[in-house]
């Protein structure tokens, strides 16, 4: 910090700048990906795997979740679980339907 | 009357060990993965209870335009690495390069609802409507949520790019996390995004 009480954040910029290059490529191999004509489940692994991966880097790194208090982490687990059983909701669902109607 | 003054907004919260505005921006978008994961879920649901995705046959890549959706995602990319160096050049004390980097996001954001507006307005010349089949009700669904978020934030950071830069004067660090929540925001809509390109347009 200078006398100004001004933090120099310009000497910890490499991540940020890295974030956003691997951002770039990681889009360019989703794209390149989705023109190999994969079969569907696999593409939907690839695909869903790099989303992943890019949205963790931008959390981890832009939104500061690598060094974030624990107070924060403590609701992004509640918040984590609550949208795993959102999606596990249709499942549950579908199941009931499936017992429910012949042929299907 | 004395003025009341929300406290522990630049101070740390004894409890949290955060400012209250980032406290309630992190508890604000829990709620906003729930908005979009309970739409998200729909959309799975729908999917796979379909014989054929989209229903008229094809590829989804074949419908909506993968080049306009690529350089749509490269643009919310560059607006979020922008939105970080206007949050840095508030912590190096320069408001001036503040007010650049803020200018060149709203501005990347625009590019972002022109590109969405040719989009749509392709689907629309060619009667593809919401109400047209599945795919196009999931389609404009997401993606117009998705783009109201993008209003939003360019609303919140005009404001702080115009009047809202006032504060700088008065008090730049309440100004500086100001800027971080909306950074906080903006990266989040971008990490949506990053979930509805390959899922609606490559899949």
């Amino acid at each position: 910090m200078d006398a100004a009480g001004h933090e120099d954040v310009s000497k910890h910029m490499g991540p940020y700048y890295a974030v956003f290059v691997a951002l770039l490529c990681l889009t360019a191999v989703t794209v390149g990906v989705s023109y190999l004509h994969l079969n569907r489940p696999l593409a939907i692994t690839v695909a869903l795997i790099i989303a992943s991966v890019k949205a963790g880097l931008v959390a981890a790194v832009f939104m500061h979740l690598i060094s974030e208090k624990k107070v924060i982490y403590a609701v992004l687990i509640l918040t984590a679980l609550f949208f795993a059983l959102l999606l596990a909701l249709p499942n549950l669902t579908t199941f009931e339907h499936h017992s429910g109607m012949p042929g299907t | 009357m004395s003025e009341t003054v929300i406290p522990y907004m630049v101070k740390p919260h004894p409890v949290t060990g955060l400012p209250n505005g980032k406290f309630g921006i992190w508890l604000f978008l829990s709620s906003e993965v729930m908005l979009f994961g309970a739409l998200f879920s729909s959309y799975v649901l729908i999917r796979i209870g379909m014989p054929h995705w989209p229903p008229e046959g094809g590829l989804s890549s074949e419908v909506l335009s993968v080049p306009w959706g690529t350089f749509n995602t490269a643009v919310l990319i560059t607006s979020s690495i922008t939105m970080v160096l206007a949050w840095a050049s508030c912590k190096m004390g320069s408001l001036p390069r503040f007010k650049r980097w803020m200018g060149a996001t709203v501005f990347l954001a625009l590019v972002f609802l022109v590109v969405k507006y040719f989009e749509y307005s392709d689907k629309f010349h060619h009667d593809h409507f919401p109400s047209h089949d599945n795919f196009f009700a999931v389609y404009f669904l997401l993606t117009g949520l998705h783009g109201l978020h993008i209003v939003g934030g360019i609303i919140v950071n005009t404001f702080l790019l115009t009047w809202g830069s006032r504060m700088w004067k008065t008090d730049p660090e309440h100004f500086t996390n100001r800027v971080e929540n909306a950074g906080l925001y903006w990266h989040f809509v971008d990490l949506v995004w990053i979930f509805l390109f390959p899922s609606l347009y490559l899949l």
